[in-house]
This record gives structure tokens, C-alpha cells and sequence, in this order.
């Protein structure tokens, strides 16, 4: 190693940014030559007495307002308003908690938004051609096919001897972030299980719902959301979930 | 009926990038040197980055929001009538001066004293460009090599160089001060 080479290089040690290899490499240079050792030192001096010091600015807090004001603003439609209205008039409690109110009123409809996509892709999934990326039946081979396409891969579990047959997998793409579909089918009829990671890791108990002739039941479960779609009827999808939930937890535990 | 998209969409980029506003001024104050056309700046960058975020696809907010600022800075630099020091390297910059002849000046490893942040600050605002952008990144934005690189399209290894060359002329400019402070 020359010094020009290790000149440059200290620096990346200091930041430590250096790999195992080249740092050896230079702490070995650095040892044999008095220039590099003295630049080391001094440039190690100079980063500590940085590091103590606040050299950052703190943005004013005209500046955050004047940002925050060019932005699109809570513009709530009608009956929305109207219930805010109603809320606000008819109760007296706080600001604050009102905000609160109209965070809950967005989460909801942030739900219902994403629940609209999930319906998308389970029509998309039905068009010829579209709806398994991975053809099989066998659990096995179905799921080390997401490994690596996902961050988190969804479960995929079996329930043909429970009277769901596993058919396959696919990516789809739900609130613009690929997540994992795994796909069943009841007699002649499709299931989509939407499986995509979350934050949350509360418990989220099952809730059916029907959009566009099509029921959905989302439930959320360590740290995941599922969501199966399907046109079989509400009973039956819910017997479904209730066995793939019963089979994940059997799986967890066993 | 859902709220409006772009309040949904503003609220997320709300959630994702004020959280960076100090930082993004910072670097502001520090490519610009003046707390008013910093403000400008920022709230500009905000805006283009507001306008951008539906093809935003990470990797991190942060550098992200840095390259833009940049080019809003670059467009300051254009319109400040007198100053031509945009963030690029001028041609032969880094030959003019050998990298390490400040050091190799004074070899005996001088303590520096410790100083202000208002003095500190003065000397980093005097070091020249390219360099004084790298080194902001790199020792107050707390930006890895990569991320560096990234935010101003530069190779990681032109990132280094500049790292190296900005630290050593910012010691010089310490010493010279200690020097002449005695
Ligand atoms: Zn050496």
C-alpha cells in the first residue's frame, strides 16, 4: 500500500467504512510509516473533537409551518364534514380529541382504499393467464418460491384435506408494494389469500366485508394482514379462514 | 367516498420526510450560507419532493431528500449572479494543491484545541466545494460512503478522495487559525 493510497484510506477506517481485508492493510502501513501514522492520529483527534461538538442546524419553526401550509390540506368530503360538523357541535370535548376522531375516520378509509385494491387484484388474478406464478399443490414447493421475492414470505398451508385446495402462488401488488397471493380453490371457485407485512403485530380479529359482489376477510395476525377474497359465499369464507387460522396455529406450535 | 388522494398522499410524505427537516436544513445552511435562501431552499426541495414522491421507491428518505436540495441549490448558485461556485468539481481543483502538503507542513501531530461550534462552523462554511458538500454529508448528515454517493451522483470512490481532501484542509484551516490566534 502507498501513502497516497493510505491517506485516503484512514479516512474510511475513521468512518468505519473499511472492509476486515484493506483495514488490515493499512494498520499494517500505518505501523512501518511516521507520515501516515502522525495524519491518523491528527485526523482522529480532529473527528473526535467534531463528534463533541453541535455543528447541525435546528430548521425554524416558521419554516416547518410555511412547509406544512403549501401542503394539500384535510379536505373531508360532504357526509364526512358533516359528521365532523355534528361531532364537533355536539360535544364539547377538546381540540385534541377531535383530531383524534378524524385520525380513526382516515385510518378507516385508508382500509377501505387498500381493501378496493385487494378486490382489483383478485378480478386481474381471475383474467386468463393471471392468476398463479407458481403452479402446485404441494405447500412445499409453493412457499421457498416467495423466499427471496418478499420480504417476508406468507405462510402457505395445505388445507385440501380441510375441503380448500391449494393450487398455487403468485406477487401482485397492493398499495404499491408487491405482496405475496396464495391461491386456493373450492369447487370451481377461486381464493385469493393476500398476505402482506405490517408494523403492527396486534391482533386484529376477522371482519367480512363485500365490495363489488366479492367478500373479503381481513384479519391481521403477528405482525401480518391477510385478507382472502373470493365469490363463495360469506359461511364459507369464513370456514376457510377459520381452518387456515386454526392450521397456522398449529404449525407456530408445533 | 375516500378522502381526497393527494391529502392521503401528502399525509404519507408528511409521516416520511419532515421527520429529516433538521437535516435537510442543515445542509442548506451549509451549501448556501445564508439562513434565509436556506429556508427558500428547503421549502422548495419540500415541494419538489412532495411532487416526486409517488415515483419515490427508496432506498432512503434521507439521501433522497439531499439530492434534491442539491439541485434547487445548484439553481441558487446559478441565479446568485456572482458566485460560480456550484457544486461541481472545478477542472483541476484537486491537482492545484498536493492533497497532503498541509499536513506534511507540520508532521508532529498538533492537538487542536477545542473550539465554538460558531467558530467551527465558520471554518467548515470556508472550505471550497465539492468538498465542503462531501464533508457535511459525511460528518454532520451522518450519511454512509453509499449514501453519499448517491445523493450527489458521484462514484463512492470520488467520494472518498474528496472526504480526505476536505478533512485535511479543514485541519489546515484550524491550524492556521491556532497559529494565528497566538
Ligand atoms: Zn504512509
Amino acid at each position: 500500500m502507498t501513502c497516497d493510497e493510505a491517506q485516503i484510506l484512514l479516512h474510511a477506517l475513521l468512518d468505519n467504512e473499511l472492509d476486515a481485508g484493506h483495514a488490515r492493510e493499512l494498520e499494517a502501513h500505518i505501523a512501518t510509516c511516521p507520515a501516515c501514522t502522525a495524519e491518523f492520529a491528527a485526523q482522529r483527534d480532529m473527528k473526535c473533537v467534531l463528534a463533541g461538538t453541535t455543528l447541525g442546524y435546528s430548521a425554524p419553526a416558521t419554516l416547518r409551518a410555511r412547509i406544512e401550509a403549501s401542503m394539500p390540506q384535510a379536505r373531508p368530503q360532504p357526509s364526512r364534514r358533516s359528521v365532523l360538523r355534528g361531532f364537533a357541535m355536539g360535544s364539547a370535548v377538546s381540540a385534541l380529541a377531535a383530531t383524534g376522531i378524524v385520525a380513526v375516520v382516515l385510518r378507516q378509509d385508508d382500509q377501505q382504499r387498500i381493501l378496493s385494491e385487494v378486490v382489483s387484484a383478485h378480478l386481474r388474478s381471475l383474467q386468463a393467464g393471471h392468476l398463479i406464478d407458481v403452479v402446485s399443490t404441494d405447500q412445499h414447493t409453493v412457499k421457498p418460491w416467495f423466499n427471496g421475492k418478499l420480504d417476508v414470505a406468507p405462510p402457505v398451508i395445505d388445507l385440501t384435506a380441510q375441503g380448500f385446495t391449494l393450487v398455487g402462488g403468485r406477487l401482485d401488488y397492493v398499495d404499491a408494494r408487491a405482496i405475496g397471493a396464495v391461491v386456493y380453490k373450492r369447487r370451481q371457485h377461486i381464493i385469493n389469500l393476500f398476505v402482506a407485512q405490517t408494523a403492527s403485530t396486534e391482533h386484529r380479529p376477522p371482519k367480512t366485508q363485500t365490495m363489488q359482489g366479492f367478500n373479503c376477510r381481513r384479519w391481521g395476525e403477528r405482525g401480518l394482514n391477510f385478507w382472502a377474497v373470493s365469490d363463495i359465499g360469506g359461511d364459507e369464507l369464513t370456514e376457510f379462514v377459520d381452518k387456515f387460522d386454526a392450521a397456522m396455529k398449529a404449525n407456530v406450535e408445533g | 367516498m375516500p378522502v381526497s388522494d393527494d391529502f392521503q398522499k401528502a399525509q404519507r410524505f408528511r409521516e416520511a420526510a419532515l421527520p429529516y427537516l433538521d437535516d435537510v436544513y442543515t445542509l442548506a445552511r451549509y451549501l448556501l450560507r445564508d439562513a434565509s435562501d436556506a429556508e427558500d431552499a428547503v421549502q422548495e426541495c419540500y415541494l419538489r419532493a412532495l411532487k416526486h414522491f409517488d415515483s419515490y421507491r427508496g432506498p432512503a428518505m434521507k439521501p433522497w431528500l439531499f439530492a434534491i436540495l442539491r439541485n434547487v441549490c445548484n439553481a441558487e448558485y446559478a441565479r446568485r449572479a456572482h458566485s460560480h461556485a456550484a457544486i461541481e468539481d472545478t477542472p483541476g481543483a484537486a491537482d492545484q494543491t498536493p492533497m497532503w502538503q498541509e499536513s506534511e507542513a507540520s508532521p508532529e501531530t498538533e492537538v487542536l484545541r477545542s473550539r465554538d461550534a460558531g467558530a467551527i462552523r465558520k471554518m467548515i462554511d470556508g472550505l471550497a466545494e465539492p468538498f465542503k458538500e462531501t464533508f457535511v454529508l459525511r460528518e454532520i448528515s451522518n450519511l454512509s460512503y453509499r449514501e453519499i454517493a448517491e445523493a450527489v451522483g458521484a462514484p463512492v470512490g470520488t467520494v472518498m478522495s474528496r472526504l480526505a481532501r476536505a478533512r485535511a484542509m479543514l485541519r489546515a484551516a484550524w491550524m492556521a487559525e491556532e497559529e494565528h490566534s497566538k
